[in-house]
């Protein structure tokens, strides 16, 4: 594979997560997983909740759990816009399990149609957490 | 003139009030550095957002938006940012009585008719509101603890429900914006309509580039209605950062006030004690003297 990299930045609201040259990106977009290599298109596009994955020009690959956001590529710089991202080595699992736990278990109850929305994504993000984590 | 022993007393409280509120003052300060390390850290994610703004602007009219669209204003929601916490001059007192007045001078009428509602955020400002008989729609206590965007944006998500669902027509916010350590700025800031102007301005920079040809995922409709609720998320995290800095600051300038009176204190208390305790050795001289002029004379 040749060895062209690009710009690549993640951008949370509390701090930039990533900043520097990749190899290859691959995002949970919404309307299905996408991949972007050097000389992508410019795209804007919206990911959900799911795995971002970078590769570094050594070849390493680094995983992150989001829970949705955009992806600006634009010139060989993508910008990942996104308000939680977290690497996988620094989930925090006994969390993430004891999250997902208190959301299942909070399915089984009666929820109003609101409350039944918001604990389903609760529970879709602790176990994109959980399967992010386990890649480390 | 109080007596030796009062006077020593009044010393050693007084010093130990100074300590605490060293203390404390170096407390803000490390919490101040913290604070605005934070605000400094969400500037990337500010200036990121208005570019995505000013590339879907030329594409579609994001005011099409229903959080862009202006109502007759018949209800209004305010959050009002306040500390947790006193002891930090005139934070708090600033915000509850400019929030006061702002209501009395701008919605006096629908103060009247019940249709203000707060969104406390701060105990101090909840205390307030809750005892002088406004409507708190919702109080967030404690989050300035463990300040997290995740907290910040639960308060905005309820308040937009509410926005959209047409419980009421505009929502602000009243802040202390951080100005410096020793200056705070009372920020009164729409929320709900977002105001055109506030992205328009931030167009005007890239109107000029050409405009790029964009492969839209999913959609741009569906983009801008994912984008939108993020800048009001944002501009609430913006809001609470600024005033959990402004507290920090407030409070460091305040407890330095604090520390450099007790010191004025002790110096005046310490003049006083020498002075009470020379009178005191003058007055037994004299007595010894007086006795012993006494036995010489018999």
């Amino acid at each position: 594979m040749a060895d062209k990299t690009f710009k690549l930045e993640i951008i949370t609201p509390t701090k930039v997560i990533f900043n520097g040259d990749v190899i290859s990106f691959s995002a949970p977009g919404v309307m299905g997983g996408f991949q972007v290599l050097f000389n992508h298109a410019p795209m804007l596009a919206e990911i959900g909740i799911g795995t971002l994955k970078l590769q570094e020009p050594s070849g390493k690959e680094i995983f992150f759990a989001t829970s949705g956001g955009f992806v600006d590529v634009l010139n060989n710089h993508v910008v990942i816009l996104a308000e939680t991202v977290e690497r996988h080595d620094e989930i925090d699992q006994g969390r993430a399990e004891s999250a997902r736990d208190r959301a299942k278990h909070k399915l089984i109850g009666k929820l109003t149609e609101n409350e039944s929305a918001d604990t389903k994504s609760a529970l879709d993000r602790a176990i994109n957490r959980i399967r992010v984590a386990e890649k480390r | 003139m109080a007596t030796l022993r009062e006077i020593r007393r009044r010393i050693s409280s007084v010093k130990s009030t100074q300590k605490i509120t060293k203390a404390m003052k170096m407390v803000a300060a490390a919490k101040l550095r913290r604070a605005q390390d934070a605000v400094i850290s969400a500037r990337p994610y500010a200036r990121k957002l208005k570019e995505l703004f000013s590339h879907l602007n030329g594409v579609m009219d994001i005011e099409a938006h229903p959080m862009f669209i202006e109502r007759p204003i018949e209800s209004v929601a305010i959050i009002v940012v306040t500390a947790d916490r006193g002891l930090c001059g005139a934070f708090n007192s600033n915000i509850i009585k400019s929030t006061v007045n702002y209501i009395r001078s701008n919605y006096a009428d629908l103060n009247n008719a019940g249709k203000v509602k707060l969104v406390c955020v701060g105990r101090k400002g909840n205390d307030f509101f809750q005892k002088n008989g406004f409507q708190v729609l919702a109080k967030y206590i404690g989050i300035y603890n463990d300040l997290n965007f995740a907290g910040a944006r639960s308060i905005i998500e309820e308040v937009a429900k509410g926005y959209l669902a047409g419980e009421y027509d505009r929502v602000e916010i009243i802040y202390n914006e951080f100005k410096s350590i020793v200056q705070q700025r009372v920020a009164v800031e729409r929320l709900l309509p977002i105001q055109t102007d506030v992205i328009n301005s931030q167009l005007q920079s890239s109107a000029s580039k050409s405009p790029i040809n964009y492969i839209y995922e999913p959609s741009v409709r569906e983009i801008i209605g994912g984008l939108v609720p993020r800048h009001i998320n944002f501009q609430i995290w913006r809001a609470l950062l600024e005033s959990n800095a402004a507290e920090q600051g407030a409070r460091m300038s305040a407890m330095e006030n604090a520390t450099t009176n007790a010191s004025d204190l002790i110096r005046t208390l310490q003049l006083s004690y020498n002075k009470a305790r020379q009178s005191s050795i003058t007055k037994e001289l004299l007595e010894i003297v007086g006795g012993a002029e006494a036995l010489k004379n018999s």
